[in-house]
């Protein structure tokens, strides 16, 4: 972390407060506490957090760079690390290899290791969530072990189907939305990581801990169709979208 | 009011979807927030309703009720049941009439707003479209119209009205990560003027022009706010718009100051850009001085004083009118 934060202009509306260039487990908890106590300063519209800095979107009407920069530096100092304030912890149950998880054996024979190795090893690490991203409910989480690493494909594929479980060099994640993608995939989860239908749309938040566990075939589909009935009962308090178009 | 023909890639936007981007959810909303909001004023809505958003070729469209509407932005060729009529002023449709938005001949995107605006669902307290995130779609069968309440028809003054041009000069305050280019880097991105290419998008514009020189190309994923110069390796600049990633890995050489992003919407594929720094004061004077325009246009446009009508709904019938009463002096 750097002995003093910097500030870069990000235009006539938004501001980076940059704490590190590295990332460090550290720094994003301090980056979490910060949002806290800075979600009452003055103009400020949204905060950004990500691995090691903070996009802080402002109102130049209310505030401007130079006011902002100095309440910041301010909420900066006095701001401590929270070591109880580690955020959530959240089980992401994951169906593993087969059709669910096409690059399992691959990700197993470049290591040298066995899939259920494999899966052991991924569902044993606790993750932490540095920040989300990219897409609309993407966690960069880090913690993952080195022994699975493995690189991604050469060529994309066209279509990730939604709840893909990855790995990318020494990163695992989840595709919360079918995407084109260069991922191992190794599982899939039948949870909603991202509905935009929903009040909670994307239920994790950065600073958050991840767990995968490791279910059957059997159980993802269960999880699955209880999904469905519940969005079925919610649509039928709700109404569907157009119902009053004659 | 029924979709005739979708035109190239027509959305609803409203003003967008604020506090979602530490989610990964982007803001989307109207790309030219001034035609936008300017579309609303003339219909008499409170400025972000929900509007539609033409690109390069609008529309088709068949009005279920009378409906006050208003198009504004790049200049479109436009049709009322056949007759050709005026951006930046309010009509009257009546069931039955066909809108027609047809090509744009300058600029790129235009905004049909109507009174009353549009009904579709608050998704994360938006109705604006943001096809990637599966949150609504290019328009399509039905639109559902708010309860109309404009009363007079409203006209802009030409003086407000912009013109769009095939080269646009863009304002930008240098950075977050200008460390991250040689100074001849920054001297080409300030001299040269850059292409858009065919890939330029409610996500971003890819530019093309002399290469940008990078000290290094790659940073730690950062935030990326409205109107980044995101620059990858190749040193083509790219900049980024409402529908972006909300976080990104390549460095950004500087930002679009926000009055100028409604240039950035109007320019089309074969438009050149060139870029203009400020400094933060000076940006900030410029965006205090946009809003004091805004609000100079909102009090042209506001409904004339000093008229004693009163309005009331009556049902008569079963058939609904509008009625004003007013007084007249002999």
């Amino acid at each position: 972390m750097y002995d003093e934060p910097r500030f870069l202009p990000a235009g006539d509306s938004a501001l980076v407060l940059e704490l590190s260039d590295a990332i460090e487990a550290e720094c994003n908890r301090k980056i979490i506490s910060i949002i806290r106590s800075v979600e009452k300063i003055k103009g400020i519209k949204e905060t950004v957090p990500t691995y090691r800095s903070i996009l802080v979107y402002y109102d130049p009407l209310v505030t401007n760079f130079f006011g902002l920069k100095d309440e910041l530096n301010e909420a900066y100092k006095n701001t401590e690390i929270k070591s109880g304030g580690r955020g959530r912890t959240f089980t992401i149950p994951v169906c593993y290899g087969d059709d669910f998880g096409p690059d399992l054996k691959f990700v197993a024979d470049h290591n040298g290791l066995s899939e259920e190795e494999v899966i052991k090893i991924h569902g044993s690490a606790d993750y932490l969530v540095y920040m989300i991203g990219f897409m609309p409910g993407f966690t960069y989480l880090g913690g993952m072990d080195e022994r699975i690493a493995t690189p991604r494909l050469e060529k994309p594929r066209e279509k990730i189907p939604a709840g893909s479980v990855g790995i990318a060099g020494k990163q695992t994640g989840i595709y919360p939305l079918g995407s084109p993608g260069g991922w191992r995939i190794i599982g899939r989860t039948p949870v909603k990581m991202y509905d935009p239908e929903s009040e909670n749309p994307v239920p994790i938040r950065a600073g958050d801990t991840m767990r995968f566990k490791r279910i059957g075939e059997k159980e993802y589909e269960k999880i699955k169709e209880e999904i469905r009935k519940e969005e079925t009962r919610k649509e039928m308090r709700v109404g569907g979208p157009g119902k009053n178009e004659s | 009011m029924r979709v005739r023909k979708p035109g190239l890639f027509t959305t609803i936007q409203d003003s967008g979807r604020f506090g979602y981007q530490s989610l990964g959810v982007p803001p989307s909303g109207a790309l030219d927030e001034y035609s936008f909001n300017i579309a609303n004023m003339l219909v008499s809505n409170d400025e972000d309703c929900a509007c539609l958003e033409c690109t390069l070729i609008g529309p088709e469209l068949e009005f279920e009720e009378d409906t006050k509407f208003a198009v504004a932005g790049g200049k479109f060729e436009v049709f009322l049941s056949g007759k050709q009529i005026e951006e930046w002023r309010s009509y009257d449709a009546k069931t039955g009439d066909v809108l027609e938005v047809k090509k744009a001949i300058s600029g790129c995107r235009c905004y049909v707003a109507f009174s009353g605006g549009i009904e579709v669902p608050l998704i994360m307290n938006s109705r604006s479209t943001y096809t990637k995130g599966n949150i609504g779609s290019v328009v399509k069968g039905r639109i559902l119209l708010g309860n109309e309440k404009a009363t007079f028809n409203k006209v802009l003054s030409k003086r407000y009205i912009p013109s769009y041009e095939n080269e646009t000069g863009l304002r930008v305050v240098l950075g977050p990560q200008d460390d991250y280019f040689t100074s001849a880097g920054i001297g080409t991105f300030l001299n040269e003027g850059y292409k858009v290419t065919n890939s330029a998008d409610r996500m971003g514009y890819r530019l093309e022009g002399k290469p940008i020189e990078l000290k290094s190309s790659e940073i730690i994923s950062d935030g990326v706010p409205l109107g980044a110069v995101q620059v990858p390796g190749n040193g083509q600049p790219i900049v980024l718009l409402k529908d972006r990633q909300t976080t990104g890995g390549y460095p950004k050489i500087a930002t679009v100051v926000t009055p100028d992003i409604p240039k950035v919407a109007q320019a089309k594929p074969g438009d050149v850009i060139r870029f203009k720094t400020v400094s933060m004061e000076e940006a900030h004077s410029i965006y205090t001085k946009h809003y004091e325009k805004f609000e100079e246009i909102k009090t042209s446009l506001e409904e004339p004083k000093g008229r004693k009508g009163r309005r009331f709904r009556m049902i008569i019938n079963g058939k609904e009118y509008h009625v004003e009463v007013e007084e007249v002096l002999s």
